[in-house]
This record gives C-alpha cells, structure tokens and sequence, in this order.
C-alpha cells in the first residue's frame, strides 16, 4: 500500500509518467476491437431478455427437494404447452419460467407446482409480466438514456468546457457499447434491474472523467501564456496526476458493488440484487479504462486542433525537449524516464 | 480561483460547523422518537406480499381523450376496491404523469389472487331506476316483507339482509351486469338501494362539468349532456319515473357497482341536457362531474406486472440485503484504513454519520411520504457507500498533493478543500442527474434504487462539508499527523518524498 502511496508522488511531480496521450492510437485500437466484438455480439447473438422485457409468468418453489423434472411435469400438467425454462436456483429452489398465459393459466400452474413439491400455494413467489410491459419499460429506459446524456452533456460543458463534455460522452457511449457488448457475448440476463444498474454506470463512469479533466482544466488554465508544456502534454500530466485518485475511487466503488454480487449471486442465486451489481460491477470496470484511456485523449485531439494549441505546440518544441521537466521538477530529469521519451513523442506530430 | 496559489490563513472554524452538525443529528434523531417511526417501513419484496403494477389500455383514436381526470377516478375506484379486503397497509399509487401514467398497488400478505381478480375488472358508470331505499343497516326481515313493484322475493331478502357498514359491501367488483337487479350501497355506506336494470350507460354521456348557479352564488350544480342515443333512452326513462312515488322517481348514478348519486326525476328530459342539483360543495359538485365524465369513456387497464413474494423470501432477500451492505461497508473500512491509516478513521467516522443520516431520513420519509425501502432501495444505499467514499478519497489526494507541493498539512487540509471541493460537486451534481433521470423514467420497485441514490448523494455532499472538512482541519492541527508518523497516512515516505523535513 505505501509503495503504491510512493507512487502517487511520483506520479504527481511527473518522475514517473505514462504516455496516456501519446500512446492513444494504441487504446483506440483496443476499444475499437471491443466495439467491434460488442456489435458483431449484438448482431449475432443479440441480448437474452428476461420475461419483464418478453412477457410471460416465473414460478419459484422454495422446498427441501427441488427437482426439475418434477417441476416440468406439473407445468405440462397445468396443460401449459408452450416452451417453458426450469432451472434450480441455490440450492432449495426452483424456478420456472413460461411464455404468456392467461390468468387461469397461472393459476393452474401454480396450483399444480403446490401440489407436486405439497407447499401451500402461497409460499410460490410469482411473477407475471403482460405482453407489452416490455415496450414500456424499453421506452422509458431509452428516454432515460438519452436525456441522460443530453444533461450532462449540457451540464457539463457549462461546468467545464465544451470540447471537455464531448470527450466525456464520447467515453461513456463507448462505456455503454462495451458493456452492452458483454451482455450479449457472455450472454447474461438482461431485466429491468440490469438497465437501472447500467444508467447508474454511466453517471458513475463520469465521476472519474470528472476527476480528471477538473485536473485537466487546472493544469491548462494559463497553458498558452508559457510555453512549457504542449496541450497533449498537460493532458497527460493531469492523468497521471489522478491516476492513484481514479484508481482508489474505483476500488472504492467496486468493493461495495463486489459485496452485492457475491450476496446476490451466491446467496440468493438471481433477483435484482444480482443484476443490479453485475451491471455495475462489468460497467465500473470499464468506465474506470475509459475515463483514462479514452476521454483525456479524446480531449487532447480535439484541443490540438485549435489554432492557438497548434501554435503552442510549435513554439514547446522550438524551445526543445527537456523543457517539460525542466519546468516541473529538476530531480524528474535525472531519474524519470516517462519524461524524457515524452517529448520525443510530442515531437513526432 | 485566485487564492489556490497562495497559502490560506487557516480561518474555518472546524469545532462550530462540527457543533452545529451534531446538533442537526440530535435534531433529527429526536424528531423520529417523537413521530414514534422507529422501524424502516419495508417494500413488498422484503416482507411479503403482492404488487400488481396496471398500465391504461388507451385503444387507438382515444389517445386525446383520456385525461388526467379519468386516471384520477380510476385510481380512486382501484383504490376503493382494493381498501374494501380491508388489508392494513395496502397502496394504491399513481407513477408517472399526466395520462402515461401507472397504478401500483400493493397488498403486504397473502391475498394474492384476490388482489390480482379485483384490480383488474373495468369499472363502468351506468344509470339505473332506483326500485327501493333504505338505511345502510341490515334491517329484519318482516320490517321489509313488502317487496317493491317488480322485485323479486329473492333479491328482496338480499336487500333486507345487506350491511353496508361492511367494508366488503363497499368493493366495487365490476360484477354488476347491465341487465341484472341489482342491491347496491352508496359510496359512503349510509344508504342502500334495490336498482332496475341499466337503461343509459355512461358512453352514452358526452360532456359533463360543475356549475355555479350565477343568481342563488352560492348552489353548484352538475350539468350533462348524453349523445344521440343516450338522449333518447334518458328521455324514456326520466319521462317514465317522474311521476311515480318515492323512492321509485329517483335515478341512481351507479359506477362500480355503487351509487354515487340518486337524483329524483322533477320533469321529462327530452332534451339530452340535464342539470343534477342540490347541496353540493364546489368539491361534491366537481367529483360527480369528474365520474360522470369518466363514464364516457370507462377506463380498461392492463396488468403490466403481477410481483407475488412469499414471507420467507421476503426475509431472505432482507438478510442479503443487509448481509452485502455490511460485507460492502467492511471491506471499504478495510482498505481505506490500509491506504490511509488513522487518516482512514475519518473516513470511517463519515460513513458512520452518513449511515446514521440515512436511517433516520428513511424513518421520517417513510412517516412523511410513505417511503417503502425496496431490495432496490437497499443497493443503492450499498453503492453510495462507494460514492461517498470517493468524495473523501478526492479530497484525501488533493491534501497530499498539496503536500508534494511543499505546503504544511494544515495549510494543504485548506488549499486542499478549495480545489477539491469543485470536483466534488461537479461529480455529485452529475450522480445527482443520474439519480433524478432514474427516478423519472423508470418504473416499479427499481425506481427506491433511484431514490436512495439521490438521497445519499445530497448526504454525501452534507457529510463531506459539515464533517470530514472540518474533521480533517481539526486533526491537521494535531501533532500526531503533523510528525509524519508512518501510522498518519500523511508521512514523507507514503507521499513519496524524498526528503524527511523532521527528524
């Protein structure tokens, strides 16, 4: 832990620095083979929609012996003929799962589930979901999102900059494929609890860009007054200024969500509680790569193509490369490699 | 922000925003002993229960027609119905606005079916000759040998035999067929009627609104009008009635199986327009307009969602629920105090009062709005753990860079705070969106996890103001964190430098 304390500080002064900024062709082409593998998912398997998005009845008996044979046969008893799931869920339940039906139709499933596993009616946790209460739900969510990203987006070009929102939204958009991606790929549920985990994501995968580019902001303020630093490179000094900060933040939220997925997988098996946290578990992982990897290089690209960044950028590399650390701190020359290759990089472009 | 550069005179006062925070806990925590709200009221899916969630059928070409009045009244009459099982803590709640709106309700126990069978009939306004009236209270058999004109001696007894003191009799089931006679209460309970067959229904209705009598001031009344059809079956059947004797000259509005109003006949009315006068209030007047126009067009919903939880995995999913919040808050205590050593002891101390914050507004709220604390509700107050944390980590690193940069702790908990302090309301002003879009447009048990995480995040901003700044200025003043003792989290060493000042 104190090692990686130490590490801050060198992080900090810049002693230690990683090329973030220089290195962006490297990540975008990470994130563009996810986005890839995340569409061509999306296009082939799509997603695996719970009952709330489809319609239909689920079924959970709680009993000392939950067989799905059993189960199976009670529902073709119930004179249900449609294709049904019947999984056990821990170790004590089991769970059916069946198209719509009627009302009498549940009835007499759930009549006839108590009836083979002898529980009273009662003690059946149901669900039932009408046809078109996923096109409600689907709605709502898609509202949600895209109001979601109109505000902030707003917000936070007021509070920051407005080439700062766009990189911001241009890192939770990839946030929201790769993720989307996942589902589909491993084939995860997706239920109302999974969308509400995965809006949660996107405010939270901005918390961390915000981390950052408040940094960003702070260390560019006077930028072009010297000409010590291109734009690129106060970028990636802010990064690897935040980076032990973005990095404890993340741990911090993972940790907690961590909790719920391992109650809310290993305990009650599936529910909300276990949607819920993958969600934010898978979402977390990649907000926290995004906000470093993908917004701060965002931002530097569409900074340098200003005038007067251009112009700073010539006149950083006229005065020659120590310059960056010359200015910062003198120790960083001596026992820094991050900053003596960075300007090289800065001066191919 | 000007003044980050230079050092800042140290001129908070740690001990009085402290004080005062206390004092807003004590405050709080005594308001919940003297409103006697001593339990965290709990949603269906942690002790039990069903919840039926219904969306309006608006068939095609209807879609203006519908008015947030209609929805009111159905919402009314779903929530006489489910009251009439006479189940203690059952709700019934409008999500949403507007006409895109749904009726929650829920029902704690078991009840199930029943629930499910009564919510979903539709309720129809129909008119009806009224046969026969008398108080609400069953009466003797012999006092009632008499039936009326027309009334079976069989739907005589049931009359004579009829409590509507009984909540049972005041459910509107949807049951009552058009043609049947039917023995019905009123709304209120008070008044009970033997009722002929339907001769007008409500869609036969076009407009209806309240009025006040411009001469008398102070006389509301009811005016309708009935289309074409209902213009000439009203026309029949108030011609036929007026002059019979009492009760049988009256004509009872009847939606949902109760009498909402039984005016008596005075004249033929031909004409299509009528006027339904007498005492009403400005209110009385305007609900009976609101019923008779939602009978024009009678409101069919669907079940969106039928959720039925059994007790038992009620009180499972309870346990895991406070289960992954402990196991969530332990390991975030666990690494905060590895990371930051007795530094991490205020971030400790500012989970435990936003955690006691919380418990006490989910106390109030519940008292106050009738918040119910969902499994939902309960992951988001286990994510905000995270959230809050953050904000002191944010804060924490700040402090040491300002270190790194040469200043004295007590001057970087100051610096510090200043540049911090941006970052964390930007970031909580964004969680603060998220929360409220949830809440907005979602729908269901999901939307407590909106609701806690907006909640939480307004205590996270409480909590980093009001007690982790002062806390840390107050111990940046101690000598322990000022040695740069290993156990500090502030020594030269886990900051990185490389020269000790102090020996």
């Amino acid at each position: 832990m104190s090692k990686l304390s130490g590490l801050g500080g060198r992080l900090y002064r810049g002693e230690t620095s990683v090329n973030f900024i220089g290195n962006r062709r490297r990540w975008y082409m990470l994130s563009s083979v996810f986005v890839l593998l995340s569409i061509g998912a999306l296009s082939i398997q799509g997603l695996h929609l719970g009952i709330e998005f489809k319609g239909g009845s689920s079924f959970t008996v709680t009993t000392q012996n939950p067989s799905v044979t059993e189960a199976r046969a009670a529902v073709e008893e119930a004179g249900v003929t449609s294709e049904a799931i019947v999984q056990l869920v821990g170790d004590n339940k089991v769970r059916v799962q069946t198209g719509s039906l009627e009302q009498a139709q549940n009835d007499a499933v759930q009549d006839a589930l108590a009836a083979k596993f002898s529980v009273s009616a009662s003690t059946i946790d149901t669900q039932i979901i009408g046809p078109s209460w996923g096109k409600e739900i689907t709605r709502k969510a898609l509202y949600g999102l895209f109001g979601f990203l109109l505000v902030v987006m707003i917000y936070l070009a007021m509070a920051l900059e407005p080439k700062m929102a766009i990189a911001a939204i241009v890192a939770v958009i990839h946030d929201v494929f790769i993720t989307v991606g996942i589902y589909a790929l491993v084939g995860f549920d997706v239920t109302p609890a999974t969308i509400i985990g995965f809006l949660t994501i996107l405010g939270y995968s901005l918390y961390d860009t915000v981390v950052v580019f408040d940094k960003v902001r702070e260390n560019t303020k006077s930028i072009t007054s010297s000409s010590t630093k291109t734009y690129s490179q106060a970028v990636n000094l802010a990064v690897n200024q935040t980076i032990v900060r973005s990095t404890n933040t993340s741990i911090v939220a993972l940790l907690p969500v961590a909790a719920i997925l391992f109650v809310g997988a290993g305990l009650l098996g599936a529910g909300t509680l276990k949607d819920l946290s993958l969600a934010l578990f898978i979402g977390l992982l990649v907000g926290t790569y995004s906000s470093i990897f993908i917004a701060p290089p965002v931002l530097a690209q569409l900074r340098e193509k200003e005038p007067a960044m251009q112009a700073l950028a010539k006149r950083v590399n006229a005065r020659g490369g120590t310059a960056v650390a010359a200015s910062s701190v003198p120790v960083a020359a001596v026992n820094g490699r991050g900053p003596r290759n960075q300007p090289k990089r800065k001066g191919r472009k | 922000m000007s003044t980050t550069n230079k050092p800042i005179k140290t001129t908070s006062r740690p001990g009085r925003t402290l004080a005062i925070l206390g004092l807003v806990l004590v405050a709080m925590v005594s308001l919940v002993f003297i409103q006697g709200s001593t339990q965290v009221r709990l949603g269906l899916d942690l002790r039990g229960g069903t919840s039926v969630t219904l969306q309006p059928r608006i068939a095609p070409g209807d879609e203006g027609k519908v008015t947030s009045e209609a929805i009111d009244q159905a919402v009314s009459i779903i929530r006489q119905r489910v009251n009439s099982l006479g189940v203690a803590e059952s709700e019934v709640a409008a999500q949403g606005s507007g006409t895109n709106r749904q009726i929650v309700i829920s029902v704690p126990g078991d009840t199930g079916r029943r629930v499910v069978e009564l919510v979903g009939q539709t309720a129809e306004l129909r008119f009806r000759q009224v046969l026969a009236s008398g108080s609400g209270i069953p009466t003797t058999a012999d006092a009632a040998a008499t039936p009326a004109a027309g009334v079976s001696a069989e739907v005589n007894a049931k009359f004579a035999a009829l409590d509507c003191t009984k909540p049972e009799n005041l459910q509107g089931t949807g049951a009552d067929a058009p043609t049947d006679t039917l023995v019905a209460c009123d709304r209120a309970g008070a008044t009970k009627y033997i009722l002929a067959p339907a001769e007008v229904l409500g869609r036969q209705i076009s407009k209806a609104s309240a009025g006040l009598d411009a001469q008398a001031g102070s006389n509301w009344f009811v005016s309708l009008t009935f289309n074409g059809e209902g213009t000439s079956a009203f026309g029949a059947l108030t011609s036929r009635v007026t002059s019979l004797p009492e009760p049988t000259n009256q004509v009872a509005i009847v939606l949902d199986g109760l009498v909402v109003s039984s005016p008596r006949i005075t004249e033929a009315i031909p004409s299509g327009n009528a006027q339904i006068t007498g005492s009403f209030t400005q209110l009385e007047a305007q609900d009976l307009a609101n019923v008779l126009k939602y009978g024009a067009l009678p409101l069919a919903f669907d079940r969106g969602e039928v959720q039925q939880v059994s007790p038992t995995l009620g009180a499972d999913q309870l346990n895991a629920g406070l289960l992954a919040g402990g196991l969530g808050l332990l390991l975030v205590v666990i690494f905060t105090l590895l990371y930051y050593r007795a530094l991490g002891f205020v971030t400790v101390g500012s989970l435990a009062i936003a955690g006691l914050m919380l418990y006490t507004l989910f106390l109030l709220m519940g008292e106050w709005i009738g918040f119910t604390l969902t499994l939902a509700g309960i992951a988001g107050a286990i994510v905000a753990i995270g959230v809050t944390a953050d904000s002191f980590i944010v804060y924490f690193e700040r402090v040491r860079d300002e270190m790194r940069e040469g200043r004295s702790l007590r001057t970087a908990a100051e610096t510090g705070w200043v540049r911090a302090r941006r970052t964390i309301l930007v970031a909580d002003f964004v969680s603060m969106i998220a929360a409220v879009l949830l809440y907005v447009f979602s729908v269901g048990g999901v939307r407590g996890f909106a609701f806690t995480l907006g909640l939480t995040t307004i205590i996270d901003l409480i909590v980093i103001f009001w007690f982790t700044k002062p806390a840390l200025v107050l111990v940046s003043r101690s000598k322990f964190f000022n040695s740069g003792h290993p156990l500090s989290g502030f020594s030269p060493k886990s900051l990185g430098l490389s020269v000790a000042k102090e020996a």
